[in-house]
């Protein structure tokens, strides 16, 4: 399989840019490269990850002052013109606050940190991030929050469940979902969307942090894993 | 110049978690009178402009852009000439 090169953003505050780094480049074996956030040179990556932490502090809002770094610039054109993107945890939300996903990540309703693995329900496997996994497989993975209720509009949050833009939810270990397996409020126990061209990923949930079993889970590698083949199909 | 002091609280369609915690604790200390409590931001700053109307529109625009997150956030504001 030919190599996928990955961009892996360093905001000021960002703390999970390293396990994405070994993540790709060291259990998947691709090249990965950091871009610091006042970089506005992708240099040809072919996916870009925003990765978890707390970019400029969480000031004002998660997210809100990372999409106007320099290289936020590009990533936005460079997920306008249909390049891969993936947003996690704080990535996720800083892609909700540059418009490239809808909706908005609100605190908690514990009002707590969550901080522990969960389990997850593949909502949708017909895309590039979740192709090989089935349809309704639960994935254990950790998530470590803050602000990761989930919110959008009634009418956005029927467009997201209609397209099959949702990709995971929240699900108790048997794939129930239900209020108890719903670790922070998120509407419809939404732990991750897709955009409309499926090239635009963001989740709440660590995929990077469980792509090792020494490490709890390797249930990550399965998103990665998909992601990485969906080049090698569309370029065939 | 112009004062401009901002208030962004939480659309109020939205169950504002914080606000409920500190009025159970505020009924926890007898206040029982107390009732919707909203927890929001305060944002104060100065505008340079040619008029009121000008530092509405920068202060608009700058709630709209940046200081708010009307997915979820509603704002208000006062602006007056200093």
């Amino acid at each position: 399989m030919s190599s996928v090169r990955f961009g892996i953003v360093v905001f000021p505050g960002s703390n999970c840019d390293h396990d994405a780094y070994h993540a790709v480049k060291h259990v998947l074996g691709h090249p990965a490269e950091f871009l610091w956030h006042k970089e506005t040179d992708l240099k040809g990556s072919d996916v870009i990850i925003l990765p978890g932490g707390f970019s400029y502090g969480d000031y004002l809002r998660t997210g809100a002052i990372a999409r106007f770094s320099p290289v936020m610039n590009e990533v936005v054109r460079f997920a306008r013109q249909g390049g891969v993107v993936m947003g996690i945890c704080n990535g996720f939300q800083i892609l909700c606050e540059a418009g490239l996903l809808p909706g908005v990540l609100m605190r908690n309703t514990s009002l707590r940190f969550a901080c522990r693995h969960l389990t997850v329900r593949t909502e949708n496997p017909r895309t590039r991030f979740t192709a090989g996994l089935r349809d309704g497989e639960v994935l254990n993975i950790p998530i470590a929050h803050g602000d990761g209720n989930y919110f959008a509009d009634d009418e956005t949050v029927k467009r997201l469940e209609g397209e099959g833009r949702v990709l995971f939810r929240y699900c108790a270990p048997d794939g129930t979902v239900d209020a108890a397996s719903n670790p922070n409020g998120s509407v419809g126990g939404i732990a991750g969307i897709i955009n409309e061209t499926g090239t635009v990923m963001g989740m709440m949930p660590h995929p990077e942090r469980a792509c090792e079993e020494r490490l709890g889970s390797a249930d990550g590698v399965k998103i990665f894993a998909s992601l990485i083949g969906s080049f090698a199909e569309h370029t065939v | 110049m112009y004062q401009a002091t901002i208030t962004v609280t939480l659309r109020k369609s939205i169950l504002d978690v914080q606000g409920k915690a500190v009025e159970l604790g505020l009924h926890t200390l007898g206040m029982d009178a107390v009732r919707n409590v909203r927890i929001g931001k305060s944002i104060t700053m100065t505008v340079e402009a040619a008029d009121e109307t000008e530092a509405r529109r920068l202060t608009e625009n700058a709630c709209a852009k940046l200081l708010a997150n009307t997915v979820m956030e509603d704002y208000t504001f006062t602006v007056t000439k200093v």
